[in-house]
């Protein structure tokens, strides 16, 4: 099986606090990664870096033979043309209708004429349940419909590498098990590489090849599905039956946090 | 952030070292400005017409009323406030010569560029900064879309070519302005008003006005665009970041204004 993406000994900081701690794994080509972990534990941050926004303070990250923390940012634009980014907060532009957000890769990147661009567009929310909603400003859309609306975007020029930053979250089960079954689809027919943050048990173990799981940072499990609910690990364990972290201060302890300025 | 007490050398480094970096990027994003409304266009064959029509109109044809009025009045304020010194040595005609020349060489370009930065520098700053806080410019930058390219260039664009024609507008109802009021309160003949501007207007004092006010939209674009792309937090920095870009592109367009008027005084 090919590596596509390969990320040696990941560091990264804001600040001086640090984000991501000497993080390794891979991602197979033509499969579904899911990275899953605690809320800050620094997944969004992880995927930034998977996509070049952000430069990490060491480490290397392999796409298709490259390592993209070299690229300067015209390098970078040619790479991103082949990828599909949903943001965890959507990110549409609020300044353009949902039909023009879908469009604009098409439009920036390709030659394409109008006519045929608009049942790219058709077609790509159609996808996502979103048709007769194109002429809607991203404003008059509620949460979920706002992540559809930023998939379609994603996929709007068929990329090889898909990457989603919680795509359910906000969902109903329904619109979400739909959306499940789009990226398998993706998977299936477009074969492309996919990578999945989330926090539903459910949509994990239905759309995951492989699982990477971080905790405050540090990566803690990598491997499949079988292997992610058989392990031994005590927080991948409290992950999957939902427990809550104890959190036993001793009296001293509760009191210095509280005072501490 | 709680206020510290910081050691006052500590200060003078912290500032120098501050300065330096605000240098530095502002440095790469003019670059960057330059590249992507001047060379890119010639290179690749793509202007985005749309927008940078778009932002023509916004910066443009909806300024021109506000231009229309401040220079209509600062031309009649100049007209009476030169007649009131000139009466006394007998020279009223000669206020002709006074708002022509000044409202061409230096009052025309520096109103349009004060009202250019309240109206279109602040809204550049308030726009790409709200962008930036929302993630819509991490967005264009993962769909490969330079955010420059595709926010600033067609400002830049529209810019370049309205400052000047707002300049224009200012210039001659500026001198309307002067002259519907000398023809009234101070009693000039319209026709020898007419005739001593047009004597004492050379095409010389007109251009370097039009040089000076393309100078202007430029700065004001690099600073509203520099404003809004440093902005990182939320709502409350973007407002801040707003009232710094005006704040600043005034300062340096006074600060280049200056510059100009030295060197056109030695070099023309
Ligand atoms: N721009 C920033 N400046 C400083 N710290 C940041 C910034 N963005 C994120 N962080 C910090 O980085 C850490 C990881 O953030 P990240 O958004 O990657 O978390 P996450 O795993 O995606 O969480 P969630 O599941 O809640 O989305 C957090 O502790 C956060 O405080
Ligand atoms: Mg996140």
């Amino acid at each position: 099986m090919d590596e596509k993406i390969v990320v040696k000994n990941l560091v990264t900081r804001y600040g001086n606090k640090t984000i991501l701690k000497d993080i390794s794994f891979s991602v197979q080509q033509g499969r579904i990664t899911a990275i899953v972990g605690g809320s800050g534990c620094g997944k969004s941050t992880l995927l930034k870096h998977i996509i070049g926004l952000l430069k990490p303070a060491s480490g290397e990250i392999w796409i298709n033979g490259k390592d993209i923390t070299k690229l300067s940012e015209m390098q970078l634009n040619d790479f991103r043309k082949s990828i599909g980014v949903l943001f965890q907060g959507a990110a549409l532009l609020n300044s353009m209708t949902i039909e023009d957000n879908v469009a604009l890769p098409i439009r920036e990147h390709t030659h394409l004429n109008e006519a045929t661009i608009k049942i790219m567009v058709k077609m790509k929310l159609d996808l996502v349940g979103l048709s007769g909603f194109g002429d809607f400003y991203p404003s008059q859309l509620s949460g979920g419909m706002k992540k559809r609306a930023g998939i379609a975007r994603a996929m709007a020029l068929d990329p090889e590498m898909l990457f989603f930053d919680e795509p359910q979250a906000g969902l109903d089960p329904i619109t979400s098990a739909g959306l499940d079954a789009l990226i398998l689809k993706l998977r299936d027919i477009f074969k492309m590489t996919i990578i999945v943050v989330t926090h539903e048990l459910h949509s994990l173990f239905t759309i995951a090849d492989t699982i990477v799981m971080l905790d405050k940072g540090e990566l803690i499990f990598e491997g499949t599905v079988e292997q992610f609910k058989n392990a031994q690990d005590d927080r991948v364990k409290r992950f999957i039956t939902r427990t809550p972290e104890d959190e036993n201060y001793c009296p001293e302890d509760y009191f210095n946090i509280l005072t501490a300025d | 952030m709680p206020l510290k007490i910081v050691n006052p050398i500590a200060i003078v480094g912290i500032k120098t070292v501050n300065i330096l970096s605000i240098i530095k990027n502002v440095s790469i994003l003019i670059n960057e400005i330059f590249y992507w409304t001047l060379i890119s266009p010639f290179k690749t064959g793509k202007l985005r017409l749309k927008s940078t029509f778009s932002e023509m109109v916004k910066i443009g044809y909806n300024s021109v009323p506000i231009v229309v009025v401040i220079s209509f009045f600062v031309g009649m304020i100049l007209a009476l406030q030169s007649a009131y010194q000139l009466k006394k040595v007998g020279a009223l005609i000669y206020v002709a010569n006074l708002v022509g020349v000044s409202l061409t060489r230096e009052l025309g370009p520096i109103i349009t560029a004060i009202l250019i930065a309240g109206r279109s520098g602040s809204s550049f700053a308030a726009e790409i900064g709200s962008m930036k806080s929302a993630e819509e410019i991490d967005a264009l930058r993962s769909m490969g879309i330079n955010p420059v390219s595709f926010l600033v260039s067609p400002k830049m664009m529209a810019m370049l070519i309205m400052a000047p024609c707002l300049t224009i507008i200012a210039d001659f109802i500026g001198i309307f302005g002067g002259f519907v009021l000398s023809i009234t309160a101070v009693g000039i003949h319209p026709h020898s008003y007419i005739q001593q501007t047009i004597n004492a207007l050379m095409v010389k004092d007109v251009i370097t006005g039009l040089v000076k006010s393309i100078a202007f939209g430029a700065i004001i674009t690099v600073v509203g665009a520099y404003h809004g792309f440093q902005v990182t937090g939320g709502a409350e920095e973007v407002g801040m970041r707003t009232t710094a870009s005006v704040v600043s592109s005034i300062f340096m367009v006074i600060v280049f204004d200056l510059f100009f008027t030295v060197l056109f005084y030695y070099f023309t």
